[in-house]
């Protein structure tokens, strides 16, 4: 049992890994208000399909790491990060017999989720407050989502994780 | 088999127990600074992902530089000849009156460095945090860097440290929305403050009165007065002036003179005669809003 669970946890730790990487990596300006949340989207495909592995502390400590890697105040990732791991895990169940599209747009809805807190920290605290581009990365998310689970599953499914 | 229902303490709970932590955290960050060492420790964690990042960056600059052309080459140094030469000329003047400028201030009887120690540094190629002017660079507290230290590119001011660990350090810009610097204009000497708005390609300059004497054009520079940057360096240049009716004070925005979305390399300045390695947090000053909190 416990043998089982361990597996393929370099898998889950490479996916966040490469999240971490292209959240940071540089790109052109005009490319750059459209950059996916990726780590957002490789939390909610772990906590989706194996909630017993990332839960909502791990996603926690993800978002704190986020936040020292992106320079944001401190505990404004891991705020968006462990809400929504705590979203997916309480209806993965379900979640993850929906048909792609349908689960698609639960993704996109999350996504939306987390921008509208990251905005709310945004204003409390005081920084300028984004144009309506900030939105813009959630559809490219949208997106991303059916080819990044075939992806994971894939890879999943090769490292024994699910 | 995985087991349906996963232990210990229910997802609810944990989720509570993390937005109580997270909120904690933004608050104490937000109001206390940065959490400094905290966050310093937590870099030198991340700091070979900084590295991996950057990576690309280095190696097409690298590549370039491999495969420039002999030509393209030597045009680069004849470039750079001629501007050397056309420096050198100008630097035969400057010391003249440097020399003649700290004469006239003996005769004044008032106390002022000319010449300050620098280090160039270069900025890791990686996208921070969206919506804030923040870099990183290459030079950490090994090479001396201290929070507080003035930043600046070839041409003009660009921010100052907030961070540092061993490797690296954190610069913010002075056009990011919580900076604000001391600042003189050249022409007159007419004190005010440059604070950032949040736009790359943008300063604003506050509290000026109406009948004040500002003109598009005008070269904006440090005055020295926040004890943070040393006086005398260009900021920007004033691009608009604009009387509101309903406002005492006119509004004017400047374009900072520093290339600061195009420069690869910086210079951290030391100001000579500095004896304490952290400048004081700008608090005796006439204005408070003159303090250049980060």
């Amino acid at each position: 049992m416990n043998a089982q669970r361990r597996r393929g946890g370099w898998l889950i730790s490479l996916s966040l890994f490469i999240a971490f990487l292209l959240t940071i990596l540089p790109m052109p300006p005009q490319f750059d208000a459209w950059r996916p949340q990726w780590v957002a989207l490789v939390i909610i495909y772990w906590c989706l399909m194996s909630p017993e592995r990332l839960g909502v502390f791990s996603a926690f400590v993800i978002g704190l790491a986020l936040d020292v890697v992106s320079g944001t105040l401190l505990g404004q990732h891991s705020l968006t990060l462990s809400l929504l791991a705590y979203l997916v895990i309480e209806l993965h169940p379900r979640i993850r017999v929906f048909p792609l599209w349908q689960q698609t747009l639960f993704v996109w809805v999350l996504l939306l989720a987390d921008r509208l807190l990251t905005l709310w920290v945004l204003g409390a605290t005081g920084q300028p407050m984004p144009s309506l581009t900030y939105w813009s990365p959630t559809f490219l998310g949208f997106l991303l989502w059916p080819w990044l689970s075939v992806l994971l599953n894939d890879l999943g499914r090769r490292a024994g994780v699910l | 088999m995985k087991p349906l229902f996963v232990r210990g303490p229910s997802p609810l709970l944990r989720m509570i127990l993390a937005l109580v932590l997270s909120l904690a955290l933004i608050v104490t960050d937000h109001h206390f600074n940065h959490l400094g060492t905290l966050r310093s420790a937590l870099l030198v964690l991340v700091y070979p992902l900084h590295v991996l990042a950057n990576l690309p960056a280095r190696l097409a600059r690298q590549a370039e530089n491999q495969l420039a052309s002999e030509e393209q080459l030597r045009q680069l140094n004849s470039a750079l000849h001629r501007e050397n030469l056309t420096l050198k000329a100008r630097l035969q003047q400057f010391e003249a009156l440097e020399a003649e400028n700290m004469r006239l201030r003996d005769l004044l009887g008032s106390s002022f460095n000319v010449g300050d120690r620098v280090l160039i540094a270069e900025i890791l190629a990686l996208d921070l945090a969206p919506y804030r002017q923040q870099v990183m660079i290459n030079k950490g507290a090994r090479s001396g860097v201290f929070v507080g230290q003035p930043v600046l590119d070839a041409r003009a001011v660009m921010g100052q440290v907030i961070q540092t660990h061993a490797f690296a350090a954190t610069v913010l810009l002075i056009t990011d929305s919580e900076h604000s610097l001391p600042v003189e204009i050249n022409r007159n000497g007419l004190r005010t403050i440059a604070a950032g708005t949040g736009l790359s390609q943008e300063l604003q300059l506050l509290y000026i009165p109406k009948n004040a004497d500002v003109k598009v054009g005008d070269l904006v520079v440090t005055s020295g007065l926040g004890e943070r940057f040393p006086p005398g360096y260009p900021v920007a240049r004033i691009k608009t002036v604009r009387h509101d009716p309903d406002n005492p004070f006119i509004t004017v925005l400047a374009e900072p003179t520093a290339r600061l979305d195009r420069s690869r390399e910086v210079l951290l300045v030391w100001t000579l005669g500095q004896h304490t390695p952290e400048p004081p947090k700008a608090s005796g000053l006439a204005d408070p809003m003159a303090a250049t909190q980060p």
